[in-house]
């Protein structure tokens, strides 16, 4: 029964994988070679597929397994086994707190955990901004050896927006309107 | 609207419109659930944020359940949870039978330099909002630091210290930093009663 089946492995990725939906490459590496559902090479054009559209990386990746293994019932069923273990447990985790919340020690442990937690989020912004703001680039007297230099257009794009959302007047402006401004910008210009 | 149905559509716009991890939803998260529908506060997403790193699955799934259980019960979560998820599985189940080259396409990767870009923009500037609420004083000042140079050097760290390198994980600095929030709050006399 492959929708039992994809469902259980689906649950077991969500289960063990911990943090951001990266996390989940090494136990769909590991899928793929055990069930020879998929090839690495798949899995390379669906890793990079999921990174070009939207949507938490880890569900894109589900539901591109389950549909190359099952179609349109097996993409819903990837995507469902993976979220089930971290609904139980945020399920669980929310039942908790709601009761402990007023606790003095859980109120400790917390003011510890946000500046941790801001701090992630800024690292994360940081890989990110390597990613976006830089390019390889070859040297033109080596050949073969590569540079990562500074990108003017994305850093412009960046550093405009950022202003755009810091102006008080435009506090109103919808992220969404950004990401859409700037998407049609790039295709346009062909950054 | 029925409520369900808010949260259903209302996190399925967020789905739609994350462009990478969890951090690259934050912003759209702080102005559709904080600023507009008021159905959580700032500190109580970077506590979502951090219960999201060292429990299981995608942080962006996490927060939506959380999110959705605190307006709704049990229910809420579900509702929201299938509302995030739901933009992906339409979209990339279209790509896979019909576009598989999509990535490849130019105007795609043109459009992913711009997409990219603003992200990092939007991801500074609810960082910089973040902040505010979350980095009030001397000790978690001290932790938001620690914390960000950690993280940024995590590989170089790894490399020298291979014996301990498990040590250089997200889970491992949340907890760290709950046992640091907690140990500065009793110093301070916070845990009297």
């Amino acid at each position: 029964m492959i929708y039992l089946q994809l469902f259980f492995e689906f649950f077991k990725v969500g289960l063990f994988s911990v943090g951001g939906g990266m996390a989940t490459i090494p136990f769909l590496q590991d899928l793929g070679a055990r069930t020879g559902w998929f090839s690495p090479a798949d899995l390379a054009d669906m890793i990079a597929v999921s990174e070009s559209t939207p949507g938490p990386i880890g569900v894109n990746m589900s539901t591109y397994v389950g549909f190359t293994c099952a179609g349109v019932p097996g993409a819903i069923i990837g995507v469902l086994g993976l979220v089930t273990p971290s609904v139980i447990v945020i399920l669980i985790v929310a039942g908790f707190l709601k009761k402990f919340r007023d606790n003095q020690v859980v109120e400790g442990v917390f003011s510890g955990l946000r500046p941790a937690s801001t701090a992630l989020i800024t690292a994360a912004g940081w890989s990110v901004a390597l990613i976006a703001l830089f390019r390889q680039v070859e040297l033109l007297t080596t050949e073969g050896i590569t540079r990562t230099v500074p990108y003017l257009p994305a850093i412009l794009i960046a550093a405009v927006v950022f202003a755009c959302m810091n102006i008080p007047a435009l506090k109103k402006v919808h992220p969404i309107l950004y990401i859409v401004v700037a998407a049609v910008i790039g295709a346009v210009l062909q950054l | 609207m029925n409520i369900y149905l808010d949260l259903f559509w209302t996190f399925a716009k967020i789905g739609a419109f994350t462009f990478g991890g969890g951090a690259a939803m934050l912003p759209i998260l702080q102005q559709e659930i904080v600023d507009k529908k008021g159905w959580c506060s700032e500190e109580e997403l970077t506590d979502y944020y951090a219960i999201g790193q060292c429990t299981p699955g995608i942080i962006a799934v996490n927060t939506a359940t959380f999110v959705g259980v605190k307006q709704k019960g049990n229910l809420g979560g579900v509702v929201a949870t299938l509302g995030v998820v739901f933009p992906s599985v339409v979209i990339i189940t279209i790509i896979a039978a019909f576009l598989r080259n999509f990535a490849g396409i130019p105007a795609v990767q043109h459009a992913f330099v711009g997409i990219r870009a603003a992200v990092v923009a939007l991801i500074a500037s609810s960082v910089l909002k973040l902040t505010k609420t979350t980095v009030k004083d001397a000790p978690s000042a001290l932790i938001f630091l620690v914390v960000v140079l950690l993280s940024v050097f995590d590989k170089p760290l790894e490399a020298a210290f291979p014996a301990v390198s498990f040590l250089f994980s997200p889970v491992v600095y949340v907890l760290l930093a709950g046992c640091a929030g907690l140990a500065v709050t009793a110093a301070k006399g916070g845990l009297k009663k």
